[in-house]
């Protein structure tokens, strides 16, 4: 909660402050309230005025060594010491340590006849007397209107006021005056007249049925201060005022992965998983597995030992414990640990601010490392869009601040606005996991999209989310024309590749086995061929050498009829070839 | 309604015990008391007792009965207890304060000033 402190000018002509020890409160003012000075607290009934004056009070003393005095004009100090006890403050305990002075100042209009000239020298005899009986450094004047009530003489009321505040101040006590809100004025009777140094403003307002309680500092002269309006609220340690303007983006990042409790899920997210310190979007519809996933998350850093908060908003405690082990996933042993812990309310019960406010004080006391919202969406409903927005962009900036990891789920309906819904959160968010269902074959499957991972490369796969007893399981989905595939549509499919991959398998066998068939075969052939071939060869031999012999023969048969018949020399140079063609044409 | 009784119901006989508040000797509180004993001679004579409580020296005893406006006079016996602030010179409220006398309704209701 470190909210842009104001700078002082410079150290020499640095406005003298005295801390008011209410968390917030000192960062708004840039340290506390003036020194030495007066201060109206104004707000309507209930808004925590007198609260505001006495933790101002016990702080003091307590905290910083200033004892004090709480003059109040409407409640008894008994009434006083039970309501602040509330608070946890032991007004009781203080006053016996001569830490703090309550003094009664009891005015009842009906007792009192106005008969002449009087001033309010005994309300200053006894303020005096209170705070020199303890050295008090701090008073509170709760509340001061009542005088207006209970004096008729209205003149000499405020010369007396006037009176008082410079007295106070030469007194040099840091005081706090309370008054009731007026109509067209800070204060009812116009105590801002007199006080001018420092005013808040206090306001408890109604929104949609829901109250919230609002402090701005109004004026804070001779120092530069926070002019928001900050939510505050009152818890059982005293007043939070909430500086939660938007810390800025200036934060540190880390480098560390940390794991989603999901080991497919991580290998989807680069092998490691998410950035330590990053904010992560889980948006889904109904019964998508949103608390699981975020359960699994918070389960794994639990197994780290590394501390984990988990606001819920839809389920008690309990119930998600239960509802987790029918998954397998075991926290009960985190939360006897310690190491997890549930926080859970209903969005209605306060409005949007005191959500964010009772994070923060809840984030402060616990430091966890990991923080699970489930689901962030149920706040929607504690305030406007813009306010969400708002909220969700300064808890974000808190948390990375702080360097914990936060895990927001959200809940989308169904349809086309699915993603148009989250623009306005996703933008603050580095990663964004998408659960979405598929309906098909009279099944409902689930499918997990990554839809973006900042700084990481991260797959583009849809992935099916398959929750069982054993936990959560990512299986790779089946694309395919008529879509993705899941479910039993996608265990049929991958039967079907299976047996096809079988058949497939058979096949090639089966026409290996043939081949080989044909091999033998053919290589009998070709031998049966060879030796055949070879038969042939040696009967062409056995042919050639029947001619050479034959033509032998004939040519010896031709010579010896040539001789016969007296052929001449011509006749016998082509005998060899053509010898007895010839002759037999010639016959 | 919450009209007063009329003075004369007091027995003669009872005690009325004055405390009146001052915080030093200013001119109102001197104005005050000297105001007050001309009353409570005119009309108790013999049967009051005025005690003087400066706060400046003695503060303490500014709480008990609740003092803010100096000077106050209390009227501590009879019961009940009285206040009438202011330095006394309204004879007229002075005595309808101490219910010494009835108030005229006019007066009793209008705002002074």
């Amino acid at each position: 909660m470190k909210n842009t402190p104001p700078k002082s000018v410079s150290p020499a002509v640095r406005f003298p402050k005295c801390p008011t020890g209410i968390s917030g409160l000192d960062e708004i003012t840039g340290g506390g309230l003036p020194r030495g000075r007066p201060t109206l607290v104004c707000g309507g009934t209930g808004c925590g005025k007198t609260l505001l004056a006495a933790e101002f009070l016990v702080r003091g003393a307590t905290q910083f060594g200033e004892p004090g005095v709480f003059m109040c004009f409407e409640e008894t100090d008994a009434e006083l010491r039970i309501n602040v006890a509330s608070l946890g403050f032991d007004l009781g305990g203080l006053v016996r340590r001569k830490k703090i002075v309550i003094e009664h100042v009891r005015i009842e209009r009906n007792e009192i006849y106005e008969t002449g000239e009087y001033d309010l020298e005994g309300l200053f005899v006894r303020l005096n007397y209170a705070i020199d009986s303890i050295g008090a450094k701090r008073v509170v004047l709760d509340t001061l209107e009542a005088l207006f009530a209970g004096l008729p003489n209205e003149a000499i009321l405020r010369a007396e006021l006037r009176r008082l505040f410079r007295w106070l101040k030469d007194k040099g006590v840091t005081a706090v005056i309370t008054a009731e809100r007026g109509r067209e004025q800070l204060t009812r009777h116009g105590l801002e007249e007199y006080v001018s140094d420092c005013v808040i403003l206090l306001d408890h307002r109604v929104h949609d049925q829901i109250a919230t309680r609002h402090l701005r500092v109004v004026k804070y002269r001779g120092a530069m201060h926070g002019t928001n309006e900050f939510p505050f609220l009152i818890a059982e340690d005293g007043i939070s005022v909430l500086p939660i303007t938007s810390l800025g983006l200036n934060y540190n990042v880390l480098n560390g992965r940390i794991s989603t409790g999901i080991p497919r899920l991580n290998a989807m997210l680069g092998g490691r998983g998410f950035f330590r310190g990053s904010s992560i979007l889980l948006t889904g519809t109904p019964g998508t597995g949103k608390t699981i996933t975020a359960a699994c998350f918070a389960q794994a850093s639990a197994k780290r030992g590394e501390r984990v908060l988990f606001f819920s908003f839809e389920e008690s405690p309990n119930q998600i414990i239960r509802n987790m082990r029918s998954v397998g996933l075991r926290l009960e042993p985190f939360v006897k640990s310690g190491l997890l812990r549930f926080h859970a309310t209903r969005p209605m019960q306060y409005g949007l601010e005191m959500h964010l406010a009772i994070m923060f004080k809840e984030i402060a006391a616990f430091r966890p490392r990991v923080v699970v919202v489930d689901p962030i969406t149920s706040l929607i409903a504690a305030g406007t869009d813009f306010e969400t927005k708002g909220m969700v962009t300064r808890l974000i900036d808190y948390l990375k601040s702080e360097k914990i990891t936060s895990l927001f789920t959200s809940l989308t309906h169904g349809g086309h606005a699915l993603q148009q819904s989250e623009i306005a959160m996703s933008s603050l968010m580095d990663s964004w996991l998408l659960l979405q269902d598929f309906e098909g074959n009279g099944e409902r499957n689930r499918v997990l999209y990554v839809i973006k991972a900042r700084g990481m490369s991260h797959s583009n796969q849809v992935r099916e989310f398959v929750i069982s007893s054993r936990g959560i399981d990512l299986v790779d989905a089946y694309i395919g024309p008529n879509g993705v595939l899941t479910g039993a549509s996608r265990l049929a499919q991958a039967a079907r590749e299976t047996a096809e991959a079988l058949d497939g398998k058979q096949e090639a066998a089966r026409r290996k086995r043939l081949l080989e068939r044909k091999r033998a075969t053919i290589e009998q052939q070709i031998a049966g061929l060879r030796s055949e071939y070879e038969a042939d060869e040696v009967e062409l031999k056995r042919m050639d050498e029947q001619v050479g012999a034959r033509a032998r023969v004939l040519s010896s048969e031709r010579t010896e009829l040539g001789r016969l018949r007296h052929a001449d020399a011509l006749v016998t140079a082509g005998a060899d070839a053509t010898g007895p063609n010839r002759i037999i044409e010639n016959d | 309604m919450d009209r007063p009784k009329p003075g004369s119901r007091r027995r003669p006989a009872e005690l009325w015990q004055l405390r009146l508040y001052v915080a030093a000797q200013t001119p109102k509180s001197l104005t005050a008391l000297s105001n007050l004993k001309k009353i409570c001679e005119n009309h108790l004579r013999g049967r009051y007792r005025i005690e003087v409580i400066d706060l400046v020296e003695q503060p303490q005893l500014s709480r008990g009965d609740q003092i803010l406006a100096i000077p106050t006079l209390v009227r501590k016996l009879p019961q009940p207890v009285r206040k009438i602030i202011g330095d006394l010179s309204d004879t007229e409220r002075v005595l309808v304060g101490l219910d010494l006398r009835a108030a005229p309704s006019r007066a009793r209701r209008s705002k002074r000033p």
